[in-house]
C-alpha cells in the first residue's frame, strides 16, 4: 500500500504537474490511496486525471482508493453524479 | 462633448422610464391573473408595452422594439377581447417582462444591441406566445389550455454534450456548464463518458476528453438551454432533445397551421433558430433533396414523433393550397423558345450519338432527351374540345337561316393537339361543317319523304391514331352523288369519260379547284366552292383529307393531322450522296428491291402489286444505283407505294427547319433538317410525292387523241 496526497487546485492550471505524479505512484498489483483533503478546487481537467488514474490502475491490476474528499471535491463529483461511483469515498 | 452628454442623459431617462414601465407591466400582469376581467388593468398593461416600444424606437433599440412589438400585439388582442386572459397566458407573458427587463439592463450597461444569447432567449419566449396569437386560419381562436399546460409541466431535456477538445484550454470548463444547468432545474441523471481518454503517456492535461449525458428537468425553454452553450457551440456537439416527446406532439397538434415544417417546430419550441440554421446548412451540403425533417431527426435535433406531428400541420396546409394552383398561365413565346431549344438539343444529341463510344451511357442520354422532347411538346398540346364546341353556335345559326333541324354531337373533345394546329384547323373545319349543313343534310320534309328522322345528325369526332390526330365530320344527309361528280369532272376535263375510277377517287375530285356540284347558289357557302381551299389548308399542316359516303345515307370527311409541327420521328434513307427523311408515321415496312427489268415501276409484294417511285429519278440524282437497292413502303390515304432508295439509315428524330421562299414551289418536300454530321436532309412530303406519281400514271394511260 502506498499513498499520495493531492493539494491545492486540481485544475487545468496544475494538471500538467499533478497528472504524472499521480500516474507514477501507481504500482502493479498494489493499492494506491489518494488523499483529496487538501484539494481546494476541481475542474474537468482534474476530474479526467482522476478517471485516468483509475483506468490505468485497472489496466495494470492495481487498485486506487480515493479518500478524504474535500468539500470542493464532493461538490464537483456531485455535479457529474460520480460521488457514489469513485471507490471508497467516505 | 455637449451632444454626447445630451444623448447619454436622454438614454438614462429612457432607462429610468423603462424600469418604471416594466414595474407597471409586471404589476398589471399579476393583477390580471387575480382578476382576468379588469378592463382598466388590461389597458394599463397594454399602454406600458406600447410606450416602452415607442421609447425604445426613439433610441434605435431595434431588438427591444421587435420583441416588445409582439408582446404589445398580443396585449392588443387581449384588450379587443380576441384573446382570453388565462393563467397560462400570464405564465407566458411574465417571462417576457423579465426578458425585457434583462435587455433594458443590458442597455444600461452600454450594450445597445442584443447578444446572441438574448436573441435566442427572446425567440423562444415569443414562440411560447404564438399559440395565443390569433392565427391566419382561425381568427379569434385560442389554443386549448390543457395541451399548453401539459407541454410545460412535462418539459425536460436530454442533453448530449460533447465539448470540443480545446474548451478547457480556452477557459471554458465543461463542469461549469453542468453546474449552471443545475440552477435552471434539476439534473436528474448525469453520465460521464471517458472513452476518449488516451493512454497515460499520451495525455495532454489541458485537452478536454470527457463527454456527458444529462437529463435536465426544467421549465426553461430549449432556446434558453441552448444559449447556455453559446460560447462553446462552434467547436462542440451539443444536442438537446425533449425527455417526453409526447408533450410536444400534443402541443404541436394544437398549433395553428404553418407553411413550413421549420416554422411549426420553431414555434413549438421543439427546435431553436440555431438548430434550424444548422439543419439547413447540413441539408445544403447533402443536397436539397433530403427533407429538412429527416436532417433534424438524423442529427438528433428533434424526436421523430415530434417531426411527424409537425408534418401533419404542414401537410394539411400543402393539401389545402395545392388545389389553388392547378394551372399556370405562360407566355406562348417563351414556350416556343423552350421547344426551339429542345429541338436544338435533339440535333446536338444526334451529333453526339455518332461520336459516342459508350453505348450504355449514350442510351441513357438518348432516353432522357426523348423524355424532355415529349414533355416539351406536350406543353403545347391543348384539348380540341374547345374548338369543336364553337360549332354548336354555328350549327344553331345556320339551321335557323336554312330552316333545317340538326343535332350536333361532339365526341373526343379531350383529344389533344398542338395549339398552333388547333388554331389553323378551325377554318377548314368550319367550311366542312357549313357544307354538311348546306348541301349534305336535307330539309325536314325531304328527310321525312326519304324515311329519315326530320332532325338531321352532324357528328364531330376526334381521336388519336398512329401518332396523328383524326377529326371526322360525319352527317346523315344525302351523301355524295358519285355520278354527278364524275359527270362534272368529265365536263371540266379533269378525267376522261372512259376512265374507270374507284369511289374514293371520284369523291376526291370534289377537292379540285373550281369544282362544285351545288345546283342552288346560297349565301352561306357561295357557289359551293372552297373544298380545294380546305384541302390546301390541311395539306399545309402536313395533314390529309379523305371522304367516305353512301348515297342517301350520309358522308364522312376525315382529316388526319400530325400531332405537332416542330419535331417528327423520321426515317433516314440514302440515295447516292443525298439523304432524305421519310416521316416515320408513313412508313409501313422496308424490303429489298427484287431483281427485275430495269425500267419497271412496280413489284410483287406478297402477292400484291406495289407501285414504286425511284427517288433517284424524281430528284435527278446522278450516278448509278447501288447494287442492292431497297424499297421503303409508305402509306398515303390507304394506298401503299414504294420508294426506291440505295440505303436504309434508320430512325431519326427530325427537327423541321422550314425551306426558304426560294423553294416554295417545291411540291414533294415539306422541309429540311440538319443531320448530326452537319449535312442537310430533305423531308419528303409523301402525299404530294405519291399524288404526283399517280397523276403521271393516269396521264400516261389516257387514250391518245385521234389525229
Amino acid at each position: 500500500m502506498s499513498s499520495v496526497e493531492l493539494e491545492g487546485e486540481l485544475t487545468i492550471h496544475a494538471a500538467a504537474e499533478q497528472a504524472p505524479r499521480l500516474i507514477a505512484a501507481l504500482e502493479e498489483k498494489s493499492v494506491l490511496r489518494v488523499r483529496l483533503a487538501g484539494v481546494t478546487e476541481l475542474d474537468t481537467a482534474g476530474l479526467q486525471i482522476l478517471l485516468l488514474a483509475r483506468r490505468e490502475a485497472a489496466r495494470i491490476g492495481a487498485t486506487v482508493e480515493f479518500r478524504d474528499a474535500s468539500p470542493a471535491v464532493r461538490e464537483a463529483l456531485a455535479i457529474v453524479h460520480l460521488d457514489g461511483s469513485l471507490e471508497a469515498l467516505p | 462633448m455637449s451632444f454626447e452628454d445630451d444623448a447619454t442623459e436622454a438614454l438614462d431617462i429612457f432607462i429610468t422610464e423603462a424600469r418604471e414601465l416594466l414595474e407597471a407591466l409586471e404589476e398589471g400582469l399579476l393583477g390580471l391573473e387575480a382578476d382576468p376581467d379588469a378592463a382598466e388593468t388590461v389597458n394599463a398593461v397594454f399602454r406600458s408595452a406600447h410606450t416602452l416600444k415607442g421609447s425604445a424606437g426613439l433610441f434605435g433599440l431595434s431588438h427591444l422594439v421587435s420583441f416588445t412589438h409582439v408582446v404589445e400585439t398580443l396585449l392588443g388582442h387581449v384588450r379587443e377581447g380576441d384573446v382570453r386572459v388565462t393563467p397560462e397566458l400570464i405564465s407566458a407573458l411574465l417571462p417576457c417582462a423579465d426578458h425585457i427587463a434583462q435587455v433594458v439592463e443590458g442597455v444600461a450597461g452600454g450594450r445597445l444591441e442584443a447578444t446572441p444569447a438574448e436573441e435566442a432567449a427572446g425567440a423562444a419566449l415569443l414562440a411560447r406566445l404564438t399559440p395565443f396569437l390569433p392565427g391566419t386560419f382561425t381568427p379569434a381562436a385560442t389554443a386549448p389550455a390543457a395541451p399548453v399546460a401539459s407541454a410545460r409541466a412535462d418539459r425536460g431535456w436530454r442533453l448530449s454534450l460533447r465539448f470540443g477538445p480545446d474548451c478547457l484550454r480556452n477557459g471554458m470548463d465543461p463542469m461549469s456548464f453542468l453546474r449552471y444547468l443545475g440552477t435552471l432545474g434539476t439534473l436528474a441523471r448525469v453520465t460521464v463518458d471517458d472513452s476518449a481518454l488516451p493512454e497515460a503517456a499520451d495525455l495532454d492535461p489541458e485537452t478536454s476528453y470527457l463527454a456527458f449525458e444529462a437529463d435536465l428537468v426544467t421549465d426553461a425553454a430549449k432556446a434558453e438551454i441552448e444559449s447556455v452553450f453559446e460560447f462553446v457551440r462552434d467547436e462542440s456537439d451539443i444536442r438537446i432533445t425533449p425527455l417526453a416527446a409526447a408533450s410536444y406532439v400534443d402541443f404541436i397538434e394544437s398549433m395553428p397551421q404553418r407553411d413550413r415544417l421549420g416554422d411549426v417546430l420553431l414555434e413549438s419550441g421543439a427546435v431553436t433558430p440555431t438548430e434550424i440554421d444548422t439543419a439547413l446548412r447540413i441539408q445544403r451540403e447533402r443536397s436539397l433533396s433530403v427533407p429538412i425533417g429527416q436532417v433534424l431527426i438524423e442529427e438528433g435535433i428533434a424526436d421523430p414523433a415530434v417531426v411527424e406531428a409537425a408534418l401533419t400541420r404542414q401537410r394539411k396546409v400543402a393539401d389545402t393550397r395545392s388545389g389553388d394552383t392547378q394551372t399556370i398561365r405562360i407566355d406562348a413565346a417563351r414556350l416556343d423558345r423552350l421547344i426551339d431549344l429542345v429541338g436544338e438539343l435533339v440535333i446536338a444529341q444526334a451529333s453526339t450519338t455518332m461520336l459516342a463510344a459508350g453505348a450504355e451511357a449514350q442510351g441513357e442520354v438518348t432516353r432522357l432527351i426523348d423524355e424532355v422532347r415529349h414533355s416539351a411538346l406536350s406543353l403545347r398540346m391543348v384539348p380540341i374540345g374547345m374548338t369543336l364546341r364553337r360549332f354548336e353556335r354555328v350549327v344553331r345559326d345556320v339551321c335557323v337561316d336554312l330552316g333545317k333541324e340538326v343535332q350536333l354531337t361532339i365526341t373526343g373533345g379531350d383529344a389533344e393537339m398542338d395549339k398552333a394546329l388547333v388554331e389553323r384547323i378551325s377554318d377548314p373545319l368550319l367550311h366542312l361543317v357549313r357544307n354538311s349543313l348546306d348541301h349534305g343534310i336535307e330539309p325536314p320534309a325531304e328527310r321525312v319523304r326519304a324515311g329519315k328522322p326530320a332532325q338531321g345528325s352532324l357528328r364531330l369526332h376526334a381521336y388519336h391514331d398512329a401518332g396523328n390526330i383524326v377529326i371526322e365530320v360525319a352527317d346523315d344527309g344525302r351523301g355524295l352523288d358519285r355520278d354527278k361528280i364524275f359527270a362534272k369532272a368529265v365536263d371540266r376535263g379533269l378525267v376522261s369519260a372512259t376512265a374507270t375510277l374507284t369511289d374514293a377517287e371520284v369523291y376526291d375530285l370534289i377537292f379540285e379547284p373550281g369544282f362544285s356540284t351545288a345546283d342552288q347558289i346560297s349565301n352561306l357557302s357561295g357557289r359551293g366552292v372552297g373544298m380545294d381551299v380546305v384541302r390546301r389548308n390541311v395539306a399545309a399542316l402536313r395533314g390529309s383529307i379523305e371522304v367516305e359516303s353512301v348515297r342517301g345515307h350520309g358522308a364522312t370527311i376525315r382529316i388526319r393531322l400530325p400531332l405537332t409541327l416542330a419535331i417528327i420521328d423520321g426515317f433516314l434513307v440514302g440515295v447516292g450522296p443525298s439523304s432524305f427523311i421519310v416521316p416515320l408515321d408513313r412508313v409501313t415496312e422496308c424490303v429489298e428491291l427484287p431483281p427485275g427489268p430495269r425500267g419497271r415501276d412496280c413489284m410483287n409484294l406478297r402477292g400484291e402489286v406495289l407501285p414504286f417511285i425511284r427517288l433517284r429519278q424524281i430528284f435527278g440524282i446522278p450516278g448509278d444505283p447501288a447494287r442492292r437497292q431497297n424499297v421503303v413502303v409508305v402509306e398515303q390515304s390507304g394506298q401503299r407505294t414504294g420508294l426506291v432508295v440505295d440505303s436504309l439509315l434508320g430512325e431519326f428524330q427530325t427537327v423541321i427547319k422550314p425551306l426558304g421562299p426560294l423553294f416554295s414551289n417545291l411540291k414533294c418536300v415539306s422541309g429540311s433538317t440538319i443531320l448530326g454530321n452537319g449535312d442537310v436532309a430533305l423531308i419528303l412530303d409523301v402525299g404530294p410525292l405519291v399524288s404526283e406519281h399517280t397523276d403521271l400514271e393516269r396521264a400516261r394511260q389516257a387514250p391518245l387523241p385521234v389525229g
